[in-house]
């Protein structure tokens, strides 16, 4: 097991009290696998990433635990945490355009950026890395501005693998991007896997259809708590959340003429996290919902490698 | 590279047209007759001997000739680095006048705005970072910048001047003194231009500080920023990105001042008796003395403009977006 992730926590501290982003969560990825984490906006799964290598300042890890190839993961700890990133978790972020420093010439910025973590730069791994997402050696003579948006995501993405990390987590790196760019983006976090560049990783996103393309397993939340797990044809050709169900039907389908099947979309919105209902956090919009919903259902193995926490599952 | 320097410089060019052209209306629609002025002067009370005396006047000046003639004139004798003869101190050339005053502006200028850029934008980038600084360098910078440069020139002039007796109050060097390149001399020379530059350099201090205070902490939070502690590159490394992209306003703002300051410097001038443009432009506006009015004024124009263009310069150097920018790309 590359990542187990266990009973989770984290808040957001706000003058109104604890937002529950993420509830107890848990997980486990395996060596050279890529999970797709989806979920709708505030469903907790870009607060998953962001606790897995830098928790922002009104984050408090409140707990649960991270452990990485067997080492555990002081998320909390912002500074014993740095000597994990970068070397063994990174991140491709969701805001790739701007994420290179606009007055360094790219190749100075990584060159100094490698020094400052104590690591002496090989020009040849880099330029090995450039040529396998397509890039020109120029490109480190250039500055950030002079890439275009696609050219600056490839390059976010060969920095941040620079070092072979154990764990990378992509957060909503398509999301910027037009629809033929984002499958080539995709296809080249496929293939840093597949080239041993990184170990396993984290791909989240909120388009399924394209995690689909990508993902061996996909992991669906609601609500700052899993939903669905399952391998990813599963959970596209038989899910049993009823979550997972509805949010599929909701996906448009190649052939069919939407004159004739209206797309259905999910009624209702999800709860408040500031003070969330006990119970089963989908029940108000859940067509299945029934007396023991009350109570929280457990994310259990209806069959290998399938979770789902559904009381009817 | 070449049309952008060239646009640039059409761009100045026509700002020196103007404001020589505003510069040459503004004093000859002063009300007030200068010539009457000199005249009345000279205390001559012969009716005949007043009348010849005007006539030589105005003839000297020029003023006998129709506006647009004496306009065409003025560019004549400007673009031979005639600024004409003064009136105040009649016959001495304008521009001689102006090169005995501009070394005191200049010394005083030069070291107050650049320093107090400095030090501000060091001061601010440290407040950013700790707290106990932000909340002594916050408050006190707004109260530095809130204040009128007179207010506090008058201010030290008489905390530290009269009631300390350290500093001298006026003049730009002791009237028992002549210039010349002695120690002692220059160590007058020192004295008296502490004060003048420190109530310049504390007023312009806090702005410089409280800006480059909330650029830090905005670069701070912008995405490259959060990257690099994503990646957990140390915070020296970050905080000098932070700092060398907060400074680029900073620059602009710099340009900025550098045109403004020499008004400031007018009424810090006034109140030290510095003998600067400061004085020059309040004794030329006294004596209706336009051709020094004129002088003076050309030269801060031209003052701002070869500084605004040394900053184009500075920017395309230090930011690279500006670089693209001359293709034509729109960053």
């Amino acid at each position: 097991m590359s990542l187990r992730v266990s009973d989770l926590k984290v808040h957001y501290r706000t003058l109104r009290g604890d937002v529950r982003a993420l509830d107890g969560v848990s997980f486990e990825l395996g060596d050279a696998e890529i999970l797709g984490l989806a979920g709708e906006s505030g469903c907790g799964k870009t607060t998953l990433g962001k606790s897995l290598i830098r928790m922002d300042g009104r984050m408090r890890h409140v707990g649960g635990t991270v452990e990485l190839d067997g080492t555990e993961l002081p998320i909390g700890d912002d500074r014993r945490m740095n000597d994990f990133r970068f070397h063994e978790v990174s991140l491709v972020p969701q805001y790739s355009m701007s994420a290179l420093n606009p007055t360094r010439k790219i190749g100075k910025m990584v060159g100094e950026l490698l020094r400052s973590r104590g690591v002496t730069p090989d020009t040849a791994k880099l330029l090995g890395r450039l040529d396998a997402v397509g890039l020109p050696h120029e490109v480190l003579d250039r500055y950030p501005i002079e890439l275009s948006g696609g050219m600056k995501q490839r390059m976010v993405m060969v920095v941040s693998t620079l070092l072979d990390p154990s764990l990378l987590i992509a957060d909503e790196v398509t999301s910027a991007l037009d629809v033929s760019t984002q499958k080539a983006v995709a296809k080249a976090l496929a293939g840093f896997r597949d080239d041993g560049f990184v170990k396993s990783m984290i791909f989240i996103t909120h388009d399924i259809s394209l995690t689909y393309q990508i993902a061996d397993t996909i992991m669906v939340m609601y609500a700052g708590k899993l939903a669905e797990k399952a391998p990813a044809r599963t959970i596209v050709e038989a899910p049993r959340h009823p979550y997972t169900r509805m949010l599929i039907d909701s996906l448009p389908e190649v052939g069919v003429r939407h004159t004739d099947r209206r797309l259905s979309g999910i009624a209702g919105s999800p709860p408040s996290l500031l003070d969330p209902p006990a119970g089963c956090r989908f029940r108000d919009r859940c067509p299945l919902a029934f007396d023991r919903c009350a109570e929280e259902p457990p994310a259990a193995e209806v069959a290998p490698g399938h979770f789902v926490a559904c009381w009817k599952a | 590279m070449r049309r952008y320097f060239g646009r640039k410089l059409l761009v100045y060019g026509l700002t020196f047209v103007v404001a020589v052209t505003v510069n040459w209306m503004i004093p000859r629609f002063m009300p007030g007759d200068p010539v009457a002025g000199m005249v009345a002067r000279a205390n001559v009370s012969q009716p005949a001997a007043v009348e010849a005396m005007k006539q030589y006047y105005t003839g000297l000046f020029g003023f006998d000739q129709p506006l647009w003639r004496q306009y065409l004139n003025f560019w004549g004798a400007l673009l031979h680095g005639d600024f004409g003869i003064s009136i105040w101190v009649f016959p001495t050339p304008v521009s001689d006048v102006i090169m005995g005053a501009v070394p005191y502006t200049l010394g005083l200028m030069i070291p107050s705005v650049l320093l107090s850029w400095v030090v501000g934008n060091r001061l601010g980038a440290y407040a950013a970072r700790r707290k106990l600084m932000d909340n002594t360098v916050l408050p006190i910078g707004y109260v530095l910048t809130a204040m009128p440069y007179m207010w506090l020139a008058v201010l030290l002039a008489w905390g530290l001047g009269v009631v300390a007796g350290l500093f001298p109050i006026a003049g730009g060097y002791s009237f028992s003194m002549q210039p010349n390149w002695s120690a002692e001399f220059l160590l007058d020379l020192l004295h008296h231009w502490a004060l003048p530059f420190a109530s310049l350099f504390l007023v312009a201090l806090g702005g410089w500080a409280i800006g480059m205070r909330n650029m830090i902490i905005y670069e701070l939070e912008s995405d490259y920023s959060t990257y690099l502690a994503a990646l957990g590159a140390p915070h020296r490394l970050i905080r000098r990105y932070a700092f060398r992209n907060a400074v680029l306003p900073q620059i602009t703002g710099l340009a900025l001042q550098l045109g403004v300051l020499v008004a400031g410097a007018l009424v810090t001038e006034i109140v030290f008796s510095y003998p600067g443009l400061g004085s020059l432009i309040l004794k030329a506006i006294q004596n209706q003395d336009f051709f020094l009015l004129q002088g003076t004024f050309m030269f801060i124009v031209l003052g701002v403009l070869a500084a605004n263009f040394i900053i184009d310069i500075v920017y395309v150097v230090v930011d690279p977006r500006t670089r693209a920018g001359m293709a034509g790309a729109q960053a």
